[in-house]
């Protein structure tokens, strides 16, 4: 018996204006992988992941979560979604970290994390608020629930953002480059979180340039430059023995 | 001083004209023109440049000048032709003006917004209607209070104009006054009135702003 895939990517092109930055990305997530997207700036691991939950359109390919499909290509080359209530449904079954954090500034961590739950899941107060105190302790951030996300530092928004996120109870998280935006001395409590995430067996794709993270908590790596996946493999794989030039020289730039 | 408490019954009847047309004013453009704002950010194109023709009418002729149609030509038109008394004509000419100004400065404030928080409540699952009511409007309301603010004060005064269709209105209230007792003094009491009307709203704009201080962006 096959396991239907998380994440089934094929054949994904997108392009802005005349600018290619993907050509042709296949990619399978297996329930339970944690993979790790790393390549140069501009390689296009950002937009793959983008694409992946509908904040950007693919211009040709296939992308299917969890069996459904989300969209798919025509024999003639069109490029189809399915009805805007299903890309909804299919984009919810993600939780979505961001590099900028985009936590809602007006409400605070408390109403940050239940607003989602509430108005699209409809789920009543008394129920959420207690789940959401769990998953605040889980982040240690418990004792700030009441703040704004002004009042907080940037590895703290981010463990909110990964808070609010799970509140969703998503089957799978993508993080954009969740510690990019951070001072280096705050990146340790956010990949901490995202490390816990991983043990409890959430399935992850996490766009990054943390190769440690990369290397220690990821079952696989992959390599992208130039809108293309250039290799992928085990951890031990990619970072001791890369198979192409391109790959060996962005490892020796980023360690 | 028994001068002053003489006048002032005429002139708070004044003031009452004036206040109504104000408030009616304000409820009816304020939504107007947050639904215009809408129309002309949802990437509709057709009702969007028509949005954009409205503005520029409304923006681009005096106030005046749209009272005098709605209360004297509208009457003629033909198929929307309509012949409304004074009060309502007012209204009609204050509010549609108003709800173009009003429309803009939603417009800004809406664009205003980082488009993380259109793509952080869209990650969420969140369509677009609970978008912009829990996530995108609640952040705009903080961003335009200044700019509402400036207009709701010029509203207060603009109300003047409606002298021009003979409504007794707090300055045409004071005008009648002095052109009958030969003495200034009732243009004074109406400065006052106005003075004490937007110091009343430059305050409870002011508590608004301090209201949603409590969170930054």
């Amino acid at each position: 018996m096959t396991k239907t895939p998380m994440i089934q990517a094929r054949d994904v092109h997108k392009r802005f204006g005349t600018l290619e930055v993907l050509k042709g990305i296949s990619l399978e997530v297996e329930k339970g992988d944690v993979v790790a997207l790393i390549g140069p700036s501009g390689s296009g691991k950002s937009t793959f992941l983008r694409c992946l939950n509908h904040l950007e359109t693919i211009d040709r390919g296939h992308i299917a979560i969890e069996g459904e499909t989300l969209a798919t290509t025509d024999a003639a080359g069109i490029c189809h979604y399915t009805q805007n209530a299903d890309v909804r449904r299919i984009s919810s079954k993600m939780g979505m970290v961001f590099q900028h954090f985009n936590l809602f500034p007006h409400l605070t961590v408390m109403e940050n994390i239940i607003e989602a739950p509430r108005t699209v899941k409809r789920i009543s107060y008394d129920e959420i608020v207690p789940k959401a105190e769990e998953l605040l302790r889980k982040v240690g951030l418990l004792n700030k629930k009441g703040s704004y996300p002004s009042q907080l530092s940037g590895g703290q928004k981010q463990r909110v953002g990964i808070a609010r996120a799970l509140a969703m109870e998503p089957d799978l998280m993508l993080f954009d480059e969740p510690t990019s935006a951070l001072d280096p001395e705050l990146t340790g409590e956010v990949l901490r979180a995202m490390r816990q995430l991983a043990e409890e067996r959430m399935t992850m794709l996490v766009v990054t340039h943390e190769m440690n993270f990369a290397r220690d908590v990821s079952t696989r790596v992959v390599f992208m430059d130039q809108g293309e996946i250039v290799e992928s493999g085990s951890a031990s794989e990619i970072f001791s023995a890369p198979q192409h030039a391109r790959t060996r020289a962005f490892l020796e730039h980023m360690l | 001083m028994n001068y002053i408490l003489e006048i002032i019954g005429p002139l708070l009847d004044g003031t009452i004209v004036t206040l109504q047309v104000f408030v009616i004013t304000l409820l009816i453009s304020l939504p107007l023109g947050l639904a215009l704002a809408l129309i002309r950010v949802s990437g509709l194109r057709f009702a969007s440049t028509l949005v954009s023709g409205y503005i520029w009418l409304m923006r681009g002729t005096p106030l005046m000048l749209q009272m005098l149609f709605v209360y004297f030509a509208l009457p003629f038109v033909p198929v929307i032709g309509v012949r409304l008394p004074d009060f309502p004509a007012a209204i009609v000419a204050f509010a549609l003006n108003y709800a173009a100004y009003f429309a803009e400065i939603f417009r800004s404030g809406i664009q205003s917004v980082d488009r993380g928080q259109y793509e952080a409540a869209h990650a969420l699952g969140m369509n677009y209607t609970q978008t912009m009511r829990r996530i995108i409007l609640p952040q705009v309301v903080k961003r335009i209070i200044p700019p509402v603010s400036n207009e709701t004060i010029t509203l207060v005064k603009d109300t003047s104009l409606i002298y021009v269709l003979a409504m007794n209105d707090l300055l045409r209230a004071a005008r009648g006054i002095v052109q009958r007792d030969f003495t200034t003094m009732p243009f004074t009491v109406a400065a006052a009135f106005y003075l004490l009307m937007t110091l009343v709203l430059t305050w409870g704009f002011h508590r608004l702003e301090k209201h949603y201080a409590v969170y930054e962006g």
